[in-house]
């Protein structure tokens, strides 16, 4: 019945709507626009470097050659993957540990609450920077959850406190009574109904993921050269940005985008869920 | 000479909604005007209007003159020397209306040198006085006190104290009791009432509670959906209602002296400010109703008498002098089959033997130690038979949450048993334990905060039956909704988009989801509107009967426990101080505890209301941690005081237990010099019996 309601109320919505087809075209555009333009991204073009957009190279090419459109859509494959998932992971991470530690309280809330600060206190600079040499040729995949694995705690602590709140409301004392297996609370009532923050907090962890690992891809770990991201064309092409404008503005200009769009469904998801607004 | 004069007051806010429209009345010297209406009739913003406290966004037009001066439209500075020293008001919750981080002394002393030129100390010695005249005692040391050191009772005392520190001409009182005890809302209203003595002051009434009107107003102004629609002296209003909502009102009340066969609900819901209807406000709700009704919204005129009534068909009414009763149609209710079997043949469903539940009180932050202990249910028994219902009575913090939260839970409790359905608690294995869950259930007091506010109630009443791994839910459900009277469609929607009465339907059928045979009901009526709460103590009654459902009935509220219940015990700090039958208890009450709290409570009857003579209980409940020794009433005790010296001896020293009284076949009462007096004044149709 839940799902059902919710989903037809996002479709209902509008600025999800919005969101929600910029988010599909931005996939399509990054898987298949490479078979539309007529250059590979491995591709290097030794007759012209760093020229501006034209027919032939729709969006300029890079110091070297490479063309931008291609490069560009090749890098967002990438960052579109690592945001996403870096964010559902973070958040949900952060839901659930947040949640049965302020839920069930005693031992079990304060072992994993040091879990929590010990992660707080680690430097994940520094950690990621040790980790990584080691995964060099591993799937990319342990890297969205380095990622992850640094960006849940604070939202974790939120959720728990906001927890022990909820835990007190009288729905959830009928659905103890009623017989429901505590874990089963949890996800129903209490996940639920912190959603609003969740949401925020996941869509600003998408950009946060990607700038995040532009970052340190910047400094030599994550994606490593040759391939790309949006994250480090963004770090190289601002260097150049105001003589060479489209070496930054392409990159930049679809993480907005895509961020944004991310934005509008999670605002649209979060109306959906709850039922005080009037869409 | 009127202090108050409201001249078609309009108030309405962004967006169109309208919430006062056309409020006109006066008040006079001395004199109690009192505003009924329930919630969203536009009552509490009538009284903002006019002390200049509404937001900035609401458009404020028609005239507020006080000895004369128009208020609207003067600016903040003038204002401000109006409120507090000509006006003063009085809010519902005492405990937001001071400041936590200043003493009450220096508030109530702010207070005075906000508006008289008073040297410091003298301000303080003032509010000493005025301490002592809201009749809170050591009135010097207690002006020390921060506010969250006072109970509640004696906040509100406080916040009297406040309002009348610069002689007002006015007192706007704004539901001045409705968060406190009976017996603390009986001492409240004496001190209002000595407040209004001293100040000679015009008191302008604002409340639901139509007993408190009867006892205190001299006039009533009747509001529905920001309008006033019936005003007059308060016993014509009362003994003849001339506007179908206020005779509906009246008759939807639960008495508590005596028999009056189902409560009379008004159907329906008060309009949306936004959508009000075209004619007549009540018309969708009114029995009464004829084609004319919706042609245009009928004038409040005069009908004589000082009487004022906005109804096309008042006149018909006072020729045919018709009540609620004759009008609203009165709903049939099946008797139950249970009852025609005697009390002792049936079995029990629930047993309670002597139990306790004890919190540890704990100081320390790192090395925790004990240091006390709180008593909050300190021994207690009873039994419910099948088709039974008893109701569980007493003041805030005498133990009645924390005896349901006890049963609920299914576990063993510190010292005694719990028997569900003859299964003591203690012994359940985790299949019998899920098992019993379904036999036993609860509706919550706050329909708002026991519904999942993110769940679409068809998955809200779903949840118990998909928990218990039942079939067919969608069929089940639609039935639910049909046995507590909402419509199937409903399902799909959230709880925010129902009525509070709607809401704690939504609340029962949950709880009926399993078929359990025992429900327990944590006040569950006490957050709704008068017309609404008559129709859900009637659908308990149905459901109680058509199902054989038992109740466990926890309430502050005596005259819905007299309607609903069959036997009733009353609870005093965590012990059982008197139980019985309902009609043994209230009518020949032998604990002083039960007739202190029985004469307490307001009736709906302004002539009775003014004769009754009230037991006044001194103070407030003593703290569970540190509970007196022997009888735990003797501190307050009206009749320990009258005793002699060896007399009381004996209620220091030893507990009182509960005990058979007299000949009576089911009363029990908890107290060493148990003696019946009558303190309610039996009603005639209970007279005619």
């Amino acid at each position: 019945m839940r799902s059902k309601v919710v989903f037809a109320r996002l479709l209902r919505n509008r600025q999800a709507r919005y969101g929600a087809i910029a988010l599909v075209l931005l996939v399509a555009l990054a898987y298949i626009g490479p078979y539309i333009g007529p250059y590979d991204w491995t591709d290097k073009d030794f007759l012209s470097f760093l020229s501006p957009p034209s027919a032939d190279h729709w969006w300029g090419t890079t110091t070297i050659g490479q063309d931008m459109y291609a490069v560009t859509l090749r890098g967002m494959q990438k960052s579109i993957i690592i945001g996403l998932l870096v964010a559902l992971l973070a958040t949900g991470l952060a839901a659930l540990v947040g949640a049965f530690a302020g839920y069930f309280g005693g031992w079990v809330d304060k072992v994993l609450m040091w879990g929590v600060d010990l992660l707080l206190v680690l430097p994940s600079f520094l950690i990621i920077a040790i980790v990584s040499p080691r995964l060099k040729g591993a799937s990319w995949l342990w890297f969205v959850a380095l990622l992850a694995a640094f960006t849940w705690m604070i939202t974790s602590r939120v959720v728990r406190s906001m927890t022990l709140s909820l835990r007190e409301r009288e729905y959830v004392l009928a659905a103890v009574y009623m017989g429901i297996p505590r874990w089963k609370i949890i996800l129903r009532h209490i996940v639920p109904n912190l959603s609003s923050l969740l949401i925020i907090d996941a869509t600003l962890n998408v950009s946060a993921a990607v700038i995040g690992e532009a970052a340190l891809s910047f400094f030599g770990f994550g994606i490593q050269p040759p391939d790309v991201s949006l994250g480090t064309l963004i770090a190289e092409g601002s260097r150049n940005a105001t003589g060479y404008p489209w070496l930054f503005a392409f990159p930049a200009g679809l993480l907005v985008v895509l961020v944004l769009s991310v934005n509008l469904l999670g605002d649209g998801l979060r109306d959906a869920l709850d039922p005080g607004s009037n869409s | 000479m009127s202090i108050l004069e409201v001249r078609d007051l309009n108030v309405t806010f962004p967006g169109g909604i309208e919430a006062v429209r056309g409020v006109s009345y006066e008040v006079s010297r001395g004199e109690v005007l009192g505003i009924v209406g329930e919630s969203g009739s536009g009552k509490s913003v009538t009284s903002l209007a006019i002390m200049g406290l509404l937001p900035p966004n609401a458009v404020v037009s028609g005239s507020v003159k006080l000895h004369g001066k128009e208020l609207l439209g003067l600016d903040e500075g003038k204002l401000t020397e109006v409120r507090g020293k000509s006006i003063s008001m009085i809010f519902q919750d005492p405990l937001s209306a001071f400041t936590p981080v200043y003493t009450i002394g220096d508030q109530v002393a702010e207070a005075v040198r906000v508006h008289q030129k008073l040297p410091k100390d003298k301000a303080a010695k003032r509010a000493v006085e005025l301490l002592d005249l809201v009749g809170i005692p050591h009135p010097d040391a207690r002006a020390k006190s921060f506010p969250h050191e006072f109970s509640g009772g004696m906040r509100q005392r406080a916040m009297i104290a406040m309002a009348i520190a610069n002689d007002p001409d006015l007192l706007i009182c704004d539901e001045p009791t409705t968060a406190l005890d009976v017996t603390i809302q009986a001492q409240v209203l004496e001190v209002l009432k000595t407040a209004q003595r001293e100040t000679g002051a015009g008191i302008v009434m604002i409340t639901h509670d139509l007993g408190v009107i009867a006892g205190m107003a001299d006039r009533v102004l009747v509001m529905y959906a920001g309008r006033p629609v019936e005003q007059g002296r308060v016993d014509d209003i009362y003994s003849r209602p001339r506007m179908p909502y206020t005779m509906g009102l009246l008759a939807s009340i639960p008495r508590i002296d005596g028999e009056q066969g189902p409560l009379v609900p008004i159907e329906g819901n008060p309009p949306s400010p936004v959508e009000l209807p075209p004619g007549c406000p009540f018309a969708p709700r009114c029995p009464m109703k004829v084609d004319a009704c919706d042609d245009e919204e009928p004038p409040l005129v005069e009908i004589g008498g000082g009487r004022q009534v906005a109804c096309i068909r008042s006149r018909e009414i006072e020729h045919k002098n018709l009540t609620g009763t004759d009008v609203f149609p009165v709903p049939v209710i099946p008797p139950s089959d249970a009852v025609r079997v005697p009390r002792e043949q049936r079995p029990t469903v629930l047993e309670l033997d002597d139990v306790i539940r004890h919190y540890p009180l704990m100081k320390g932050a790192v090395f925790k130690r004990r240091v006390g202990t709180v008593h909050a249910v300190d021994g207690i028994s009873f039994d419910i038979a099948q088709g039974e219902t008893l109701a569980l009575v007493g003041e805030s913090g005498c133990g009645k949450t924390t005896t349901l939260q006890q049963i609920m839970q299914l576990r063993a409790p510190e010292r005694g048993r719990v028997v569900v359905l003859g299964r003591d608690s203690a012994t359940l294995n985790k299949a019998a334990h899920k098992e019993l869950r379904s036999e036993l259930q609860i509706v919550f007091q706050d329909p708002m905060a026991a519904l999942d506010p993110r769940m679409p109630v068809g998955d809200i009443i779903a949840e118990p039956l998909r928990a218990h791994g039942r079939k067919d839910v969608a069929v089940r459900v639609d039935e639910l909704l049909r046995l507590v009277g909402l419509a199937p469609e409903h399902a799909a929607r959230y709880p925010q988009h129902f009525s509070g009465g709607q809401r704690q339907r939504i609340g029962i059928a949950r709880a009926l989801a399993l078929d359990p045979k025992v429900l327990v009901l944590d006040e569950p009526v006490s957050a709704l509107d008068v017309s609404i709460q008559a129709g859900v103590i009637n659908l308990l009654e149905r459901l109680k009967n058509t199902l054989g459902l038992s109740y466990l009935f926890v309430a502050h509220d005596l005259a819905v426990v007299r309607h609903l219940a069959d036997r009733v015990a009353v609870m005093y700090l965590g012990k059982i101080t008197e139980i019985g039958a309902v009609e043994d208890v209230y009518d020949r009450p032998a604990h002083p505890y039960t007739q202190a709290l029985l004469s307490a409570i307001p009736l709906p009857d302004p002539a009775l209301e003014r004769t009754r003579k009230r037991i006044l209980l001194d103070g407030d409940l003593p703290s569970p941690a540190d509970p007196p020794s022997g009888c735990r009433f003797r501190t307050r005790c009206p009749k320990f005081a009258r005793l002699s010296q060896a007399e009381q001896r004996r209620c220091v020293d030893e507990e009182p237990l509960v005990a058979r009284h007299a000949n009576a076949m089911d009363h029990g009462v908890a107290c060493h010099y148990a003696e019946e007096i009558e303190v309610i004044t039996a009603s005639e149709d209970q007279e005619e019996q």
